[in-house]
């Protein structure tokens, strides 16, 4: 009983309509969209505002000064996609910055203090990413205690900072390249590097399809077979060597190693998530997504930088624009069920 | 509750004036009683996040509401032409709570009518306040002097703290509310089943509202014992993280953070717990910006404890009420069964 | 399967089955709930181990740690609740796990592909690029069994499949049934539906009390005589309820419930009702057809678009279950599960729940009160067990859907409205739900009864009102000499006209 209905199976069908149809099967599209018109916006507002506000001097500082965000907001993404979340991320970044810092004074090679900060980060990954699971601990405590550990072993390692002075650590921020008043550092381009390979991860691996399906219905991806255990560490883990990346990126930044580094970071890691389009629930979001949400962050802290305002509302408008976002999904969340 | 005994026990063995208390001027001294005085703000913000915790919620926003109560009654104590009397300084508390009983509504509004997810709704609040506070007190670090004010966090009655009394009043009215009214079960039932108890004519929406409200209520009056001890509105310290102790102070105390039956006294102890942790870090001269990693020790213990897995391990079956006969299946299965147990 | 027992503390589930299936043929398991069916299935699948006897497939005996283990031994299995992820599309979820990769990864456009040719396979034609969550219940299911030929199953088993399908659903998936048989795949259909098992199966088993009564040609067997093996003596409880029909209700004075035009948009057209003390109004009418959304509609549980309701000749406006209920109005949904029980609390708190929420929650009902309530409802509904303070999640779905009534009950309604009530439990426990409505009604409670099984519609109701397509067609008396075909055939005679 062949059927000869048409089968929408695009070898044959044009570009135009398969993406059509594409965005119009993926509802999970709408918040990205709606984040990237926030960001333009933003920057037509700033422009207007401020006369010369879109500059690419701007425009580049807004990646580098952020490389360590976007790194961390890959991580998350990740951890956010299978329902979860990870509030370990600034303490494992701060911790593993330290780590660095104290072994480069002692005289341990590079080569081998970046390769151990990523372990490290590995590591609390892995034991978050096992208590979640296999103990059944929600992610929001376990992550906590990940976080404690994190941001107490800091402390052990050394109650005050460290300088770094290794070249290569601090090239990784101060060598410029570029054109004109575009420019861009190794550590932007690390953060580059990094989302795009998320990116495709997310997109072109069974693994970043179990992330999707535990989001989606975590006992379905058990019960289809998929390995929702290994896949579930993993992102926990994926999260923690992000964190060590980032941990290289900020200590590279500011050029020591500090116990304080990072604190409330993970909150502005899981705002610009979320700002991003990805929903907290799990199951539906982007990374393009959270690399838009860190522009919009950036965006504001350059905004409240130019309007001389007192810093604190730095994080007073990130809530508010959190706040209007989330809003907002729900919106259009209530209105696509109700169709 | 074998937790809290433990500490007490390691802390008795290594310092045996731990649990001396000795009598100066009518007035108690001791470990125990600093332990009793100084967990107070935790007390009083554990209670109404475990209200919130049982709604299926969570109140991210309690510390950064501490620093607004406290910059309000010390803004107005400290405009005021007669700082010593109790009038003013009651006005004064008063107006503070009144406020965070207010932002505790506005986020009650947040998660029960606009629908948004607590965590993010209170994130919100908890980015934002203390950026609130720091306008309120124009950038500064607000201080007084008030004898009256002072009192809370430092004074006596009967000699016991008074911070202590502010906690019992605490317990013994909001354990009053829970469990005198219907407050207690109707909470319970919309944490559990939400849509449940919304057909069967429970208000779901003005419930998880008040506790909302209830929890700001709290965080305000926390904020003001605060304050009250360092006779300043500190707003980017004032409660700094007292929501993830808290929150693990609900966790260790036995209710979970998925809803549902909560339980007062297990916060209380779990309250207590983590103040004598802190205190006996302190005392064994471990630098209290490492204390952090002995709570997450005894997170993960209490954890590990609480995980069914492990119970398994342990051959130890914890007879709950009602528990079911444990048959041999994974976690997943168990998911399976219960999905389907209607059927 | 031989010789499988499998026990729990105090209850031998299963003792000493024999089961066998046999590549295509299509085998229906059946027996009541409690008989050991799904226990049964369960020990296929993976899901429970077997305390004593053995499995054997194609031959070599096999043991299953897990679900992962019976389905790399070729056994599929589709769950009433379909387990699918609905955030990913339709070529994802028939792939997921088995994606064609490329040298860059996933290589989406050849995965589509594949999946279309299963989905071919099944003769469904769905865009494998379109999102899950856009297609109905029914071709999910048809999706998930396309999934079950990826993955090369042998056996597919089918639980419930046909609870929430209409007609022509129903023959799709048959359809795909018959398709897979004729390539030698076993499938193991469970189902209550008796009308379809017999449409569709070979063979049938017999289970009853956790023992097998027999394995049956679907030739050997007449309706009655398989009914009759289920049950035993329990079928006598069924005919014992006389058929109310025959009561003669008042229709003067204010009806207590009087709906006039109402409808939601998408949900029902304007419809017009009412229904007078001491009467039970039964709705028939296929799923989709709109009674449930014209029920949860003058219950307050979802808003309406226009239309007008009157409750004793007054005008009111239902916008919550608490207005409702303050008209003592009562409503048990048809999901019992999500929006009916509170799992972790207890019977005698489930059962008091009502009467606090008409309260309020300053005003507590104290302990003598509840006892006293909880205590009349457990003996007059026989509710077990009978201890008051169990969780309501240790309950059988039939005493849970008691304690549910017992909750209604409780706040002394004037109408009741009953949303599916028997689904999903046991015959006793139907017979006894059936009962005691009837009884309640012959007191002067109204009552809106709303059962999927139109024999039972039949035998309690006084009215019959029919729904198709989201509006009432028919409302009629109910006489004795009227019988299902009479209504299927008024369903029919609508649509062709």
């Amino acid at each position: 009983m062949r059927n000869t209905n048409t089968v929408d199976v695009t070898p044959t069908g044009t570009i135009k309509s398969g993406m059509r149809r594409k965005m119009k099967a993926r509802l999970s599209w709408i918040p990205v969209l709606a984040a990237l018109a926030i960001l333009i916006l933003m920057l037509i507002g700033g422009q207007v505002h401020f006369g010369s506000f879109v500059t690419p001097g701007m425009l580049s500082s807004l990646l580098v000064d952020n490389a360590y965000l976007v790194v961390l907001a890959a991580g998350m993404t990740f951890v956010i996609l299978t329902g979860g979340i990870d509030l370990s991320v600034g303490s494992v970044m701060a911790f593993t910055g330290m780590l660095a810092a104290k072994l480069l004074s002692v005289g341990v090679p590079v080569a081998v203090v970046i390769p151990l900060m990523l372990v490290a980060g590995a590591l609390f990954g892995t034991m978050i990413g096992v208590l979640v699971h296999f103990f059944d601990v929600q992610p929001f405590i376990a992550s906590l205690a990940g976080m404690f550990l994190a941001r107490g072993l800091c402390f052990v390692v050394s109650l005050e900072a460290i300088q770094v002075k290794d070249p290569f650590v601090l090239g990784l921020e101060s060598a410029r390249l570029g054109s004109g008043d575009w420019y861009i550092t190794p550590t932007g381009i690390i953060a580059l590097i990094v989302i795009a390979i998320a990116a495709w991860v997310l997109a072109y691996t069974r693994f970043g399809r179990t992330v999707y399906a535990i989001g989606g219905n975590e006992q379905s991806a058990r019960l289809m077979g998929l390995a929702v255990a290994r896949s579930k560490i993993l992102v926990y883990v994926v999260s923690g060597v992000c964190a060590g990346i980032a941990g290289l990126i900020f200590t590279s930044y500011t050029a020591a190693g500090y116990s304080l580094n990072g604190i409330g970071t993970e909150l502005d890691t899981i705002a610009a998530v979320v700002i991003g389009g990805t929903l907290l629930t799990g199951g539906s979001g982007y990374m393009v997504g959270s690399l838009i949400g860190v522009f919009v962050y950036g965006v504001i802290k350059t905004a409240i930088t130019y309007l001389g305002a007192d810093a604190s509302w730095e994080r007073i408008s990130i809530g508010i624009l959190l706040l209007a976002f989330v809003v907002v999904q729900r919106f259009i969340v209530a209105r696509a069920n109700r169709n | 509750m074998g937790a809290l005994f433990a500490l007490v026990l390691l802390n008795t063995i290594s310092r045996p004036s731990f649990l001396s208390i000795t009598v100066k001027n009518g007035q108690l001294y001791g470990s125990i009683i600093d332990i009793l005085r100084d967990s107070a703000p935790l007390m009083l913000v554990a209670l109404g996040m475990t209200l919130v915790i049982a709604t299926r919620g969570i109140d991210l926003s309690v510390g950064a509401v501490m620093a607004i109560s406290g910059a309000v009654a010390l803004q107005i104590i400290s405009k005021s032409t007669s700082p010593n009397r109790i009038g003013t300084v009651l006005i004064a508390i008063g107006i503070g709570v009144f406020i965070t009983l207010l932002f505790g509504l506005w986020n009650g509004f947040l998660v029960a009518v606009v629908g948004i997810q607590p965590i993010i709704a209170t994130l919100v609040l908890m980015l934002g306040g203390r950026g609130i506070a720091l306008l309120i007190t124009g950038g500064f670090i607000t201080t007084i002097t008030s004898s009256p004010y002072a009192q809370m966090a430092q004074g006596h009655l009967l000699g016991l703290p008074l911070a202590f009394f502010f906690s019992v009043g605490a317990i013994a009215i909001i354990g009053l509310l829970v469990r005198r009214t219907a407050l207690g079960v109707l909470t319970e039932s919309v944490g559990i089943n939400p849509s449940a108890s919304r057909l069967a004519g429970v208000r779901s929406r003005g419930i998880i509202w008040s506790i909302y409200g209830i929890s700001g209520l709290l965080a305000g009056l926390a904020g003001i014992l605060y304050s009250s001890n360092i006779m300043a509105a500190d707003s980017n310290n004032a409660g700094f993280l007292i929501e993830l102790d808290a929150i693990l102070a609900v966790v260790l105390g036995g209710t979970s953070l998925r809803g549902g039956k909560f339980t007062l006294s297990g916060t209380v102890i779990g309250v207590f717990i983590i103040q004598t942790l802190t205190s006996t870090i302190t005392f064994l001269g471990v630098p209290p910006a490492v204390t952090p990693v002995f709570k997450a020790i005894v997170v993960i213990l209490v954890c590990l404890s609480q995980s069914s897995r492990v119970r398994q391990w342990l051959g130890r079956i914890r007879h709950l009420r009602g528990a079911k006969p444990p048959i041999r299946l994974s976690g997943l299965e168990t998911e399976v069964l219960a999905e389907r147990k209607s059927v | 399967m031989r010789s499988i027992s499998i026990e729990f503390p105090g209850v031998k589930a299963l003792d000493d089955v024999d089961f066998t299936l046999r590549s295509g043929e299509i085998h229906s398991l059946l027996g009541e709930n409690g008989a050991g069916k799904s226990t049964l299935i369960k020990a296929l699948t993976g899901v429970y181990s077997i305390d004593s006897g053995t499995i054997q497939v194609s031959g070599k005996e096999r043991t299953f740690a897990g679900t992962a283990d019976a389905q790399s031994a070729g056994i599929a299995t589709v769950y009433q609740e379909i387990n699918l992820c609905t955030n990913l599309t339709v070529g994802e979820n028939v792939m997921l796990g088995h994606e064609v990769r490329g040298r860059f990864g996933i290589n989406w456009r050849a995965t589509h592909a594949k999946a279309t040719t299963y989905l071919r396979q099944l003769g469904v034609d769905v865009d494998p690029r379109s999102q899950l969550s856009g297609h109905s219940l029914a071709i999910q299911q048809l999706i998930a069994i396309s999934r079950a030929m990826v993955v090369d199953c042998r056996v597919l088993v089918l639980d419930e499949p046909t609870s929430s399908l209409d007609r022509s659903e129903v023959e799709q998936l048959f359809a795909v049934m018959r398709r897979l048989r004729s390539r030698d795949v076993a499938i193991l259909f469970v189902s209550h539906f008796l009308d379809q098992v017999y449409e569709i199966s070979d063979q049938m088993t017999v289970l009853r009390n956790g023992k097998l009564v027999g394995e049956y040609h679907v030739g050997e067997l007449s309706r009655s005589e398989l009914i009759s093996k289920m049950l035993g003596h329990e079928l006598d409880e069924l005919e014992s309820i006389a058929r109310t029909a025959s009561r003669t209700i008042d229709r003067t004075g204010n009806p207590i419930l009087k709906i006039t035009a109402l409808g939601r948009k998408g949900s029902i057209e304007p419809t017009d009702l009412d229904i007078y003390d001491g009467e039970i109004v039964g709705f028939a009418g296929l799923l989709g057809s709109g009674r449930t959304e014209l029920v949860r509609i003058i219950y307050g549980a979802d808003r309406s678009d226009h239309g007008a309701v009157e409750v004793r000749g007054k005008s009111v406006r239902l916008s919550s279950p608490r207005h409702s209920s303050n008209h003592r109005i009562a409503f048990s949904s048809e999901d019992r599960r999500a929006e009916g029980i509170i799992g972790d609390l207890t019977v005698a708190e489930n059962i008091v729940l009502g009467i606090q929420a008409k309260r309020g929650w300053l005003r507590r009902v104290n302990k003598a009160q509840s006892d006293e309530v909880v205590a009349q409802y457990i003996e007059s509904l026989d509710i077990r067990p009978v201890s008051p303070h169990i969780l309501m999640s240790n309950l059988s779905g039939g005493n849970q859907q008691k304690v549910l009534l017992a909750r209604w009950l409780a706040t002394a309604p004037q109408l009741l409205i009953l949303d599916e009530p028997t689904r999903g439990i046991d015959v006793g426990a139907k017979a006894e739900i059936q009962r005691e409505i009837a009884k309640l009604a012959t007191a002067g409670l109204g009552v809106i009864f709303i059962s999927s099984e139109l024999d039972e519609v039949l035998r309690l109701s006084q009215r019959v009102v029919v729904l198709r397509d989201r509006r009432k067609i028919a409302e009629f008396d109910n006489h004795e000499s009227f019988d299902i075909g009479d209504i299927v055939a008024l369903i029919a005679k609508e649509g062709a006209a």
